[in-house]
């Protein structure tokens, strides 16, 4: 790797990016950090920030799945379970996992990856940061407001008439679609325009391809979501409503409306996540990535086929069979690009030398439970099948399987890989790897029953039910503390590294993409001079060019 | 050069310092703007979808509906919007050649007849209002079909969130204003005004479309 | 706490169904199960394979040394052409018995027999147009006829015929579930929506209320009851005989599933309690006062958004056309009675 350093000063001696500059004091802190328009420093604050709802969300997860331990309602009331679920769905889908890899990762990494010194609008960083604090507000003030029942997904006639503060909770998931937007925006703008010299888009890391086409994704389709939340507003204080059958409105044209928005908003959740794994296993396995191209591709066909597909939530909903029937065709071609991208990671570990460390165990376990909710997909996207387990525990099972383990185990990989970079320090790497196999193991134990239950007719949403799911629920909670305890672990050993890690190596993994050119933890301008790029992102020195020439 | 170290003599005061030139700052500045108008576009489909399912299923209401809306009121704003998007227009071409007076006249005007907009708006809403003719809920005109609500609903939504995009641009224009009043734009860098150009573009072909559809009807 | 042995869990899988799938209930069973059960191969053998090659490719191609040397592939267009084609034409095939079995599922038989459901929060009623018969499937009117009656309360059709659903809401979205049928249809106000089945099986099968409704959601709970043609048309005899029998304000009451949100013993519940308000003066929501009168009573039965008294939501679904006018005046007295 080349820098071109003409001037010959010596820049050593600057600080990192976590030195809030020259001066000391509370004034000097609170504006370094909190009027920052260092991306690394907005990134890090977004960290925090999803984390801390994480946890939030995740305890309204298990009082949920301790209620659901047995059949009979003991521990909540049903408008309490209501209020639970509704939490638990509605802080992790609009504060925790939308957010997840692009705010808290992506901040970070994308510049440093790209060569460049910020994003292309540091000041709208700054801003979409602060919207998504706005946003967070308006749902907390309604969690404190005594809490909203309509479920994350606010379908009317219900949300347009239920009591209670379910206004701000719109007007809060409105708002945080303005933070993904900006995100958005701003990350297609820094790709397109800020590249490093030499860094065609072919020879972009495959993550800074998956954010790409995860903002093209954030950018067009909240917009979407954002009048959709509106309109329902508007219902609730005004009336004016084209939802409300009794004035000649269509209930069902809000489903519409909201997942025109939410089909693309589970691939804003995942395609980051598809963007972490290429990077992780071709690090990890000393390879080049088998497949760029089409795995670069698939990115960007991913998020413009899933604008197309909306209606597969709708197939019961009184919609017409044509359309199910089209919404269905459509959702098939989705599948393709991605089970393409499986078989590339698999692929990249062929001819490797892979290491087992905390990153690439969660890379692993990302494959098997990925590979699960992808493929029980298939079974809601056909249309008869869907008939049958649509609004059941299957369709909770599939989407925490994507969601839960694609996002967020991904996720917890990228923190890993990461962590070096960002903080400078190591974790535990024996914890790591105990932390991600219990998590593995708690994760399956926690919603593989709920395939099972579903199938057999156990509907979503129900906070008693009939006794004959008892057991496998049963199963699913414990598998829930399982899960609980191992992300505890994490967090424990996480924040003892934060603080009282050993310090880091400067590219302890052996990577070859830009951000491993710079100091660790890199200092505020990420480069004294914008480096040139002058070889593929997984050119590792591993690679032996003489054995592609024919013999093996 | 591309790669200009930071403390370059010949870099303008004006590009900031992760941006290797004042190209690419302003390069960024106008892709980041289209971007910007493209989920503006996507914001208000939403709203023509509604209209286009409404319509598709009550086709007469949407005809009586057209009529009770005053399609001179609604020409006169037609007409004013384009002529302020000309005066927009004419205001970035004074950054362009660096005609301060020109860019403060073609300012005002913009937000002088985007305000004459808001003023017939205002007329416009109040007779409605006079008459009864509320959205949805609180619909009490007599002389209507039972499914009137809902039009007036999309009435009410699409105009009304045109309205607050006019009135936002209004503040905008008045900020652009002051900046050029201190002398900004002249400098080669007017990417800001061209930027608020557009917004105003975008706005003004919004309503070229709200027009026909809403008080056309046929 | 039931259920908690692994020998409980066996029988819990062998009871009734299959693994997976609950009792095979009806005709339009197969159109579902040959779908879920090829897919579950299919994903399952796609599943075995690429776990098994990913575990052979990690232990194999595992670091051996610092000395290790990887290869420079970065793909093979052939695989990767090969990786895609087979999916595809697999996935093609799995759409189109997909939607094979979905139009079946859609299709009801010319002969079906009709009966309309209707969901409000949070009990169903079924009608049978035919016979004049009308069965209100809430938790105080199953009691109501279980201990009054000694009769069973549900949906009851005959065996070996096809009945055909016609759904509807009064109030929000609800869902009509029957999963040892496979059938599913959301119940939407303002319109009508279809499902059919032909029973194979005689018995009770679970009945749920599948879109989230609010509160009780998980409460709204029936049964379908399938019986023989014979016990079919005996059951049909006597119901004819109850429906058109007049009905006093209390069964109304309870009937209509009023309890749901009214207590008669002054208990704030969804809404206000009922005792004693005949006469008195009420605070609506906009801050007006009214005098609970026969008037008041009736429009806040049929049309109850129109006032809503205050520190309640506008939640009350409108009765309109529920209640025939005798029965509103009996169901007027029977409040007005209630002290």
């Amino acid at each position: 790797m080349d820098h071109h350093d003409d001037h010959g000063h010596d820049h050593h001696d600057e600080p990192s990016y976590l030195v809030y500059g020259k001066e000391k004091g509370m004034a000097a802190f609170l504006k370094g950090w909190f009027v920052t328009v260092d991306h690394k420093r907005i990134g890090i604050l977004y960290l925090i920030s999803v984390l801390f709802f994480f946890l939030i969300a995740g305890m309204a997860a298990l009082i949920v799945r301790t209620e659901l331990m047995t059949a009979a309602p003991d521990m909540l009331t049903g408008d309490q379970y209501n209020i639970a679920f509704t939490l638990h769905g509605g802080i992790m889908v609009f504060l925790v996992i939308i957010p997840l890899t692009p705010a808290a990762l992506g901040n970070f990494v994308l510049p440093l990856m790209l060569g460049a010194k910020d994003v292309a609008f540091p000041k709208l960083n700054l801003a979409s940061l602060y919207v998504y604090w706005t946003g967070a507000a308006l749902l907390v003030y309604a969690v404190l407001g005594g809490g909203f029942d309509t479920g994350w997904t606010f379908y009317t006639p219900y949300s347009t008439q239920a009591v209670g503060p379910v206004t701000w909770a719109l007007l809060g998931a409105f708002t945080l679609g303005f933070s993904s937007i900006f995100t958005g925006l701003n990350f297609i703008v820094t790709i397109h325009k800020m590249r490093a010299p030499g860094m065609g888009f072919f020879r972009m890391p495959l993550m800074l391809w998956a954010l790409y086409a995860t903002a093209l994704t954030q950018l067009l389709a909240t917009p979407v979501l954002a009048i959709t939340l509106a309109l329902v507003v508007m219902e609730r204080i005004m009336g004016v409503g084209i939802f409300n059958p009794e004035l000649g409105g269509d209930p069902v044209l809000m489903q519409h409306f909201f997942w025109f928005y939410s089909h693309p908003a589970v691939y804003i959740m995942i395609l980051p996540a598809f963007g972490i794994i290429s990077e992780l296993v071709s690090v990890h396995s000393r390879k080049r990535i088998f497949g760029y191209g089409a795995i670069a591709l698939s990115s960007v066909s991913i998020a413009l086929i899933g604008f197309l597909v909306w209606g597969h939530h709708m197939f019961v909903s009184g919609q017409s069979e044509l359309s199910g029937v089209v919404f269905s065709f459509l959702t098939f071609f989705v599948a393709v690009p991605t089970a393409i991208k499986i078989f590339s990671w698999v692929g990249t570990m062929w001819g490797g030398s892979i290491r087992f460390n905390t990153p690439m165990l969660y890379t692993l376990s990302f494959l098997f439970l990925f590979l699960i909710g992808g493929l029980t997909g298939l079974f809601l996207s056909t249309m008869a099948s869907d008939v049958h387990l649509h609004d059941t525990y299957f369709v909770v099972a599939h989407f925490h399987y994507v969601m839960a383990s694609g996002a967020v185990i991904s996720f917890l990989g990228g923190l890993h890989h990461w962590w070096p970079k960002m903080f400078g320090t190591m974790y535990n790497e024996t914890l790591g790897k105990i932390g991600a196999l219990i998590i593995f193991i708690g994760f399956n134990l926690t919603f593989f029953p709920q395939f099972v239950m579903g199938s057999r007719g156990m509907p979503r949403r129900y906070h008693e039910y009939v006794p004959e799911f008892e057991s496998l629920h049963w199963m699913s909670t414990i598998g829930s503390y399982v899960l609980a305890a191992g992300l505890f672990l994490v967090m424990f050993y996480l924040l003892y590294a934060l603080f009282k890690g050993p310090k880091a190596a400067d590219n302890p993994w052996g990577a070859v993409t830009l951000e491993w050119e710079t100091a660790t933890p890199p200092i505020e301008h990420n480069f004294h001079h914008t480096p040139v790029c002058v070889r593929g992102p997984y050119d590792f020195p591993e690679i032996d060019e003489s054995l592609g020439k024919g013999h093996h | 050069m591309a790669n200009a170290h930071a403390h370059d003599p010949n870099r303008p005061a004006w590009v900031a310092h992760f941006f290797q030139s004042g190209e690419q700052q302003i390069e960024s500045a106008k892709f980041g703007m289209w971007l910007f108008l493209a989920q503006e576009i996507l914001f208000f489909s939403g709203l023509f979808m509604a209209y286009v399912a409404f319509r598709w299923l009550y086709p007469e209401t949407w005809l009586a509906g057209a009529d009770q809306l005053d399609k001179v009121m609604g020409g006169i704003n037609t007409v004013v919007l384009i002529t302020s998007s000309f005066t927009m227009a004419l205001a970035v071409r004074a950054a362009q050649t660096k005609n301060p007076t020109a860019l403060k006249i073609n300012l005002l005007l913009t937000i002088l007849f985007a305000c004459g907009f808001m003023v017939v708006k205002y007329f416009e809403y109040t007779h409605k209002f006079h008459l009864g003719i509320f959205p949805a809920d609180h619909y009490a005109y007599a002389g209507s079909t039972g499914l009137m609500p809902v039009f007036f609903a999309i009435y009410y939504c699409l105009t009304g969130l045109h309205g607050i995009h006019v009135v936002i641009g209004i503040g905008v224009l008045a900020w652009l204003l002051i900046l050029a009043q201190k002398g900004r734009f002249m400098d080669g860098n007017y990417v800001l005004l061209e930027n608020v150009g557009l917004y105003w573009h975008l706005v003004d072909l919004v309503w070229i479309f709200l027009f026909p559809l809403l008080y056309l009807v046929k | 706490m039931a259920g908690l042995s692994f020998g409980s869990v066996l029988d819990a899988v062998a009871a009734e169904g299959s693994f997976w799938m609950p009792p095979d209930a009806s005709v339009t069973v197969d159109y579902v199960d040959p779908v879920f059960y090829y897919i579950l191969w299919l994903t399952t053998f796609f599943f075995v394979a690429i776990v098994a090659v990913g575990t052979y490719f990690a232990i194999r191609y595992r670091k051996r040394s610092d000395d290790d040397r990887t290869h420079p592939s970065a793909g093979n267009h052939t695989v990767e052409a090969v990786l895609a084609i087979i999916p595809s034409i697999l996935l093609a095939t799995v759409f189109w018995l997909g939607f094979q079995g979905y139009m079946n599922l859609s299709v009801a038989p010319g002969d079906a027999m009709e009966i309309r459901v209707t969901g409000q929060k949070w009990f169903w009623t079924f009608e049978y147009p035919d016979e004049g018969v009308k069965i209100i499937a809430s938790s105080d009117e199953t009691e109501r006829r279980k201990t009054e009656l000694q009769r069973e309360t549900g949906l009851v059709v005959p065996i070996g015929k096809p009945v055909k659903l016609i759904a509807n809401s009064r109030d929000v979205l609800h869902s009509v579930f029957i999963p040892a049928f496979r059938v599913k249809k959301d119940a939407v106000p303002n319109r009508y929506t279809t499902l059919w089945f032909e029973a194979t099986q005689e018995g009770e099968f679970h009945f749920f209320c599948t879109e989230y409704c609010g509160q009780d959601h998980s409460r709204m709970i029936t049964k379908v009851i399938v019986k023989s043609q014979e016990d079919y048309d005996a059951w049909m005899k006597e119901e004819r005989k109850i429906s058109s029998a007049p009905k006093d304000g209390k069964t109304l009451f309870a009937q209509g599933g009023c309890t749901a949100c009214h207590s008669m013993a002054g208990a704030k519940g969804v809404g206000p309690a009922l005792n004693g308000i005949f006469g008195k003066d009420e605070v609506m929501a906009d801050g007006s006062t009214v005098t609970v009168d026969d008037n008041y009573l009736r429009e806040s039965i049929v049309n109850p958004t129109a006032k809503v008294v205050q520190g309640f939501g506008p939640v009350m679904p409108p009765f309109a056309g529920q209640f025939e006018d005798a029965e509103l005046d009996a169901l007027i007295d029977y409040i007005k009675a209630q002290k």
